[in-house]
């Protein structure tokens, strides 16, 4: 039919649907949603990596020369408050989960489209005041915002940044409710719980933290700002108060967040092992409940962040106990992965690298959390630089490895192009290289004795600074490329087919990138999830996506 | 499905990503149940510190919560009972079709609310001039431990009393302002006729939200008035 | 529903009037010397009030679906976490 004559015609897609602002400011569709979040979000990565770098760059002579004490104290707050906040939280729910949830449960948007947007513009409100608050003098509580000193002594910005943080909740319950009033009531005909692909579980478990841990940190800054602007004495004790109390519901929060940056990962790494190992995920039920059962116990654990504080002795043993029980569903997880690969044809592609990196990074994140659980080690190396190590290990070795294999993993699906492959493979050795340089040194630092939050330290403490500031400029390096060869390849990328990876899931089964209502006919799933024996004795015909 | 397109052409209330009205309607009620949810544990943070500071200051939190009027909060509890029976009669009207009751039912319910402000804003009123208002000017001097003649209420015990009751009983009455909020919409809406037996969800949405807020406050009632009235 | 409406009708009254009652007792029993169990049975009082409205007057019971009942207790039960593991240090410290 087609002739030389007829001009080729892109298909029409969410992207070039419609043009200009307008379009993209209001909204409603999920897939160019999760575009915003991405430009957000990135922003603020880069915001707090500023923070991090002049932290780093502070901590390469032991003498404070580049800042000075209230200014290192400032920097390292912003530093986990934006990170935390405003890139962790939100960073693989609202974008790839805002993207994939209704693709690949094949809903033609999530249950409340406006909701969505309304969470988006909550979390550009929330940031906004956080950049004011910055701009105009920043905070230096430390993330945490520890009472009495952010109650009665600190002289900085600590309401606006509270404030920030309690609208840009509201922005993450309102994904959380979104996602599982869609995954529960959107799947297409035939999408049954056992056949949802785990990265779809992962967010349920991940909504479930959303929902019921946010609403309790949204409070508790509420009585910060209001023991702050009115001496209330809730949390003073010179007036009664107990500062525990503001610990023991900061980290009923707190530490399920963790769960919410890390599980959205796991999420991703499924996806990817199951795709680059061409075999269905080993014992797919266990991963599915491992990550309800790690967002259960994540709430049972909140005060190991709290042994050395003053709890009791009886409750700091509980909650020992208690933190040892999450490391059994993360376990599951990764032997669960590397049974999956046991045995396949792994292609070493550009987000296979990244989801070996993330189980190495992973394991060595979640065991030295086990050392952090028991009681007797927890006392020697609290508040030093093996928590540094053990978190970031998790957070950025676990979430953003998760996060960056699983946005070229989808690349394709979003843009509609392939990214270059072999900068991506390079990218992904770089961040290892550099992640394992800048915090491996850490975990040695805070065991000889290296204290968290100082400008200074001793000069015997001088190498392993320097080689993880060195460390730090090399991961820099490897996280701009991604975003350097990925804005290239928008241009100048190859034309994605709608499958690249001849992987399962419904998204692979629509074209790419999406058009606006995600499929043009409801599908209808008579398969198992993870059906990488039929897919490989018939791979799906690649279509050249370009003149339909 | 041809009979589900065929609805979807014709139902204006049913938005494009839904493929029939009872998924729209099972959507929003699972939407605000799990809202309600998010809602318990907002007000479970504050019960949890209500929960530490009562245990560790009875005697002072018994005497600060004495000097609560019970018979306006007994009445303001009466009155929110009373304004969740007009939501449920207005649900009812709306699911049978009967849009006089509905409308006089959701005014009844306005009334009633209001009523309830009303009233909050005379017992606040009753604290700014008893110095029971945390802050600089907060005063609780010699005032007894019930059953104790012999001990004074430490005044900064009170005070957390006190700072907690504005937190809660606040926050409780702004979640009633969005109520009427909701509910002065509900019945523009309704007065248009948009209320149909068939499509009635947010008069049922709106409902749940009210009896939420009258749920709060049956609790708030016997934890903050009623700690140690005994003689 | 619709097939009774008078039935349904009488229910919410019925409802409403033990709501009524329940809030006059609850007043009355704080009057009373319990020693620990006014607490308790002031508690009591507030939770069968406050089932009453969610069974009734909110349709958990009868729901067609379970799921808004799950979601119910799910919530609950993260408050008894929060409010029973923070307990477990104020109630076993051996300073104040």
């Amino acid at each position: 039919m087609a002739t030389a004559s007829i001009p080729t015609v892109e298909r029409e897609n969410y992207l070039n649907k419609h043009y200009g602002v307008g379009s993209w400011l209001f909204t409603t569709d999920h897939k160019r949603i999760a575009l915003l979040y991405l430009l957000s979000i990135t922003f603020f990565f880069f915001i707090g990596g500023f923070f991090a770098l002049l932290i780093r760059l502070e901590l390469l002579t032991p003498a404070g020369d580049l800042v000075q004490a209230d200014s290192y104290n400032k920097l390292f707050t912003m530093h986990g408050m934006v990170m935390v906040f405003f890139f962790l939280i939100p960073s693989i729910p609202a974008v790839l989960g805002n993207f994939l949830v209704p693709l690949m449960i094949g809903a033609k948007d999530l249950a409340f489209p406006k909701i969505n947007l309304l969470s988006w513009y909550l979390y550009i409100i929330g940031g906004v005041m956080m950049l004011h608050c910055m701009l105009t003098g920043g905070v230096d509580t430390g993330w945490t915002f520890y009472v009495p000193f952010s109650t009665a002594f600190s002289n900085t910005k600590v309401v606006e940044a509270g404030l920030a943080i309690f609208v840009a909740g509201f922005s993450s319950i309102l994904t959380g409710l979104n996602f599982v009033v869609t995954i529960h009531r959107l799947r297409a005909p035939g999408m049954s719980w056992s056949r949802l692909p785990l990265f779809i579980w992962a967010h349920y478990a991940t909504s479930i933290i959303q929902l019921l841990g946010t609403p309790v940190i949204a409070i508790t800054l509420v009585l910060v700002a209001a023991e702050r602007a009115l001496h209330l004495g809730i949390f003073d004790p010179k007036l009664g108060g107990d500062p525990l109390l503001f610990q023991h519901l900061f980290w009923f929060y707190s530490h399920p967040a963790v769960y919410i940056m890390i599980l959205p990962s796991m999420g991703i790494i499924s996806e990817i092992i199951a795709c680059f190992s061409r075999k269905r995920i080993f014992g797919y039920s266990f991963v599915a409940f491992s990550s309800i059962a790690i967002a259960v116990f994540g709430f049972l654990v909140w005060a190991h962040h709290m042994f050395v504080a003053g709890i009791s002795v009886y409750a700091a043993l509980v909650f020992s106990l208690l933190s040892y029980l999450v490391a059994v569903p993360s376990a599951v997880k990764v032997f669960n992965w590397t049974a999956t690969m046991y045995k396949g044809s792994i292609y070493y592609d550009a987000p296979m690298l990244y989801a070996f990196g993330f189980l190495g990074l992973f394991t060595v994140g979640g065991l030295t959390g086990l050392f952090l659980a028991a009681l007797g080690i927890d006392v020697h190396v609290t508040d030093t630089y093996f928590v540094i190590a053990h978190f970031h290990y998790i957070m950025v070795g676990g979430a953003v490895m998760g996060y960056l294999g699983g946005m070229h993993f989808w690349w394709p699906k979003i843009s509609g192009r392939l990214y270059p492959e072999g900068w991506a493979k390079l990218a992904a050795l770089i961040v290892f290289i550099g992640f394992n340089l800048t915090f491996f040194p850490q975990f040695i630092l805070g065991y000889i004795g290296m204290p968290r939050r100082y400008y200074q330290y001793p000069p015997e403490f001088q190498v392993l600074n320097v080689l993880s500031t060195a460390g730090a400029t090399i991961l820099g390096v490897g996280y701009l490329l991604p975003m350097v060869y990925f804005l290239w390849s928008m241009r100048y990328g190859k034309p994605a087919p709608d499958n690249p990876w001849n992987a399962a899931g419904l998204e692979w089964r629509t074209a790419s990138p999406p058009p606006t209502f995600n499929f043009d006919e409801e599908p209808v799933v008579t398969w198992e999830a993870y059906n990488y024996d039929e897919l490989n004795r018939f791979p799906v015909k690649e279509e050249t996506p370009v003149a339909r | 499905m041809p009979d589900s397109q065929l609805t979807a052409a014709h139902n204006p209330a049913l938005l494009h990503h839904f493929a029939e009205p009872q998924q729209q309607r099972d959507a929003a009620s699972l939407g605000t149940w799990v809202f309600l949810g998010t809602e318990i544990m907002f007000f479970g943070g504050l019960f949890c510190t209500y929960l530490v500071y009562r245990r560790g200051y009875f005697g002072d939190w018994g005497a600060a919560s004495k000097t609560l009027d019970v018979t306006l909060g007994a009445t303001n509890t009466a009155v929110l009972i009373c304004s969740s029976l007009t939501v449920v009669l207005a649900v009812w009207a709306a699911q049978t079709g009967r849009r006089r009751l509905l409308i006089g039912n959701l005014l009844a319910t306005l009334v009633l609310g209001t009523a309830f402000l009303g009233i909050k804003g005379i017992e606040y009123k009753e604290k700014f001039e008893k110095h029971h208002v945390p802050g600089a000017s907060f005063q609780f001097n010699n005032v007894m431990i019930p059953g104790h003649p012999d001990q004074y209420a430490n005044p900064s015990h009170a005070e957390i009393f006190f700072a907690l009751y504005f937190v809660m009983t606040g926050l409780h009455a702004l979640h009633m302002i969005v109520g009427i909020g909701i509910f002065i919409w509900l019945t523009v809406m309704a007065w248009k006729g948009r209320f149909t037996p068939e499509y009635n969800t947010p008069v049922e949405m709106g409902g749940l939200y009210w009896h939420f807020v009258d749920i709060i406050w049956i609790y708030l009632f016997p934890l903050l008035y009623l700690i140690d009235r005994h003689p | 529903m619709s097939a009774h409406p008078s039935s349904s009708l009488k229910l919410y009254f019925g409802i409403w009037i033990t709501l009524l009652a329940c809030t006059g007792l609850t007043v009355w029993a704080a009057s009373l010397d319990l020693g620990r169990f006014n607490a308790a049975v002031a508690l009591t009082i507030a939770t069968f009030k406050a089932i009453l409205v969610a069974l009734f007057f909110m349709h958990l019971k009868g729901a067609s679906e379970k799921l808004s009942k799950l979601v119910v207790v799910a919530s609950l039960f993260f408050l008894l976490i929060l409010l029973a593991l923070s307990m477990s240090d104020y109630a076993t410290r051996t300073w104040t």
